[in-house]
């Protein structure tokens, strides 16, 4: 049974965009602490641009949206997040190649993009990055059949509360040591909206 | 926080019409890219280089590229690695079937980047190698962080493998000589005062009257400790004996690159080379060559930074090589 259409999946998108926006000056708060203070602006900046991809383009298939939505964030996002972001959609959008999306397939495009994401970020679990966050989504998706959605944004809270207390290993916070702290990773956060705007769209398998 | 500027977004932009525009004669703008080549890029039978990295740190890399060093530098967004797409037409325009080496220096962004261009490259059935930059002694060197970050230490990366590659080497061995350098180079910083993005309008961070920041890096990045104001010979010499302490370099012969990072006078940059020279005189290293100015900046930071680099018959004969470079003419 399908769980994300063409359509759901281009709202998807939109819903990203509308949580870049809203949460743009805490994303960016959150880099200043331990970063360079830039992430809200180009995520915002990013998914505006895949927004405005996606409104002129027709699309047959939830593969060939994704697919756009990487190559816009590679291209326009810069940083270590267009290429963090752009591989995720890309290997999600191969994994999803002339199938249907029911939630064996989705869970199959969930681990590409987080293998992508550790593949292009060097990163393991535990080292205060994105990966945490996808990682917990994936470990989510492998329980058998998901009951509540709600259940995904759960897990992928609890992460983001786990970074607080990490010290960065990986990415520009990792300069910082151990005043990293007490502080959320931006880019696990901005992970965490783009969960939460997919829960917002996802149907359940019945 | 004054600058002269038209308008923040439109910084790169405006910065790289300038440039091409002073340097008609030898350089040039591949059209709708933020990509400086050298005028006569592709240039046959020889082996590309690339370089490039965020901008506010000019001259690094445009400054660079010039028959003898780089052939191409890609320029992202204030200190924000460019991306993909545009490093990839950096490689496409300096590709003669010759093979094309990426010179990054260590950050996540930039080689993250400059890696997905690589892949592009190789897709298009471009031979593409790289190498990774990462001179600053003030990190810690681990394979479980992102590791050291490359700073002004990259100078001598692009002056070395230019000339290399001038000479008609292959890929392969372009890419040994720059490992070398990479091996036998060392670079530390420190900061009075920090740099303002144009984009964000205040300073970076923030540094009380009388403290600096020993180990800064190129974009005000932490680095090992504040301490209060010294005297020019007291910082030197913390930068230098952390240098030294990092390789062997009893017995050798040395080039240095005393770099100021934008808004510290020559007249500051030449009291600390005088030290230099006096440490380095004491433990019996000599020097080759000695380049003293702005080579990598952070837009208006205060500060400096210190880079030695171990030299052997090959390092000395390439660092010797003519250059046209703009930056770096010899």
């Amino acid at each position: 049974m399908i769980i994300l259409t063409v359509e759901q999946t281009i709202q998807w998108m939109k819903e990203i965009h509308k949580r870049m926006e809203v949460n743009k000056e805490q994303l960016t708060t959150l880099d200043q602490a331990i970063g360079d203070g830039d992430h809200g602006i180009n995520m915002e900046r990013g998914f505006a641009e895949v927004v405005d991809k996606i409104n002129n383009t027709d699309y047959d298939t939830v593969a060939d949206v994704l697919k756009s939505a990487a190559m816009t964030l590679t291209a326009k996002v810069g940083g270590a997040s267009g290429p963090l972001y752009g591989t995720a959609f890309l290997k999600m959008a191969t994994a999803l190649q002339d199938k249907e999306v029911n939630q064996q397939n989705f869970k199959v495009a969930i681990d590409e993009a987080l293998e992508g994401i550790k593949m292009r970020g060097k990163a393991e679990f535990g080292e205060k990055t994105m990966y945490d966050v996808w990682y917990q989504a994936a470990a989510f998706l492998d329980s058998e059949k998901v009951e509540d959605w709600q259940e995904l944004i759960e897990a992928c809270q609890a992460t983001i509360e786990d970074t607080r207390a990490l010290i960065a290993t990986k990415g520009r916070a990792s300069y910082l040591k151990e005043r990293a702290i007490g502080h959320v990773d931006p880019g696990s956060m901005s992970s965490f909206y783009m969960f939460e705007a997919l829960v917002s769209v996802l149907e359940l398998e019945v | 926080m004054k600058k002269v500027l038209n308008s923040t977004d439109q910084v790169v932009e405006e910065m790289l019409d300038g440039f091409v525009t002073a340097h008609a004669d030898s350089v040039k703008r591949i059209p709708d890219t933020t990509v400086i080549a050298r005028k006569d890029a592709p240039v046959s039978g020889k082996v590309g280089l690339v370089s490039g990295g965020g901008s506010g740190h000019e001259p690094a890399h445009g400054g660079y590229v010039g028959k003898g060093m780089l052939d191409a530098a890609v320029v992202g967004e204030v200190f924000t690695s460019p991306t993909p797409d545009q490093v990839l037409e950096g490689i496409k325009a300096t590709d003669s079937g010759s093979g094309v080496l990426l010179i990054i220096k260590n950050y996540t962004g930039d080689v993250m980047n400059f890696d997905m261009a690589a892949e592009l490259a190789e897709a298009e059935g471009i031979t593409v190698e790289k190498v990774i930059v990462n001179d600053d002694v003030a990190v810690e060197d681990s394979t479980f962080t992102t590791g050291r970050r490359g700073i002004a230490g990259t100078v001598f990366v692009h002056k070395i493998a230019g000339a290399i590659a001038e000479s008609g080497a292959s890929l392969a061995e372009v890419k040994a000589a720059a490992e070398k350098v990479i091996k036998n180079v060392r670079s530390m910083g420190v900061a009075l005062e920090s740099c303002t993005v144009p984009a964000a309008g205040k300073p970076s961070f923030t540094l009380k009257e009388d403290e600096v920041e020993i180990g800064i890096g190129i974009h005000g990045e932490p680095g090992i400790e504040r301490v209060p104001l010294q005297s020019a010979n007291e910082i030197t010499s913390t930068l230098v004996a952390k240098i030294l302490a990092d390789i062997d370099y009893t017995n050798s012969e040395v080039a240095v690159l005393v770099n100021g990072m934008g808004a510290t006078p020559e007249m500051e940059l030449f009291i600390v080379h005088r030290q230099v020279a006096k440490m380095l005189g004491e433990k019996g290293i000599n020097i080759y060559k000695t380049w003293v100015g702005e080579y990598m900046t952070s837009l208006e930071m205060t500060g400096f930074s210190i880079s030695l680099l171990k030299l052997d018959d090959q390092l000395k004969e390439a660092l010797d090589g003519q250059s046209d470079a703009i930056a770096f003419r010899l």
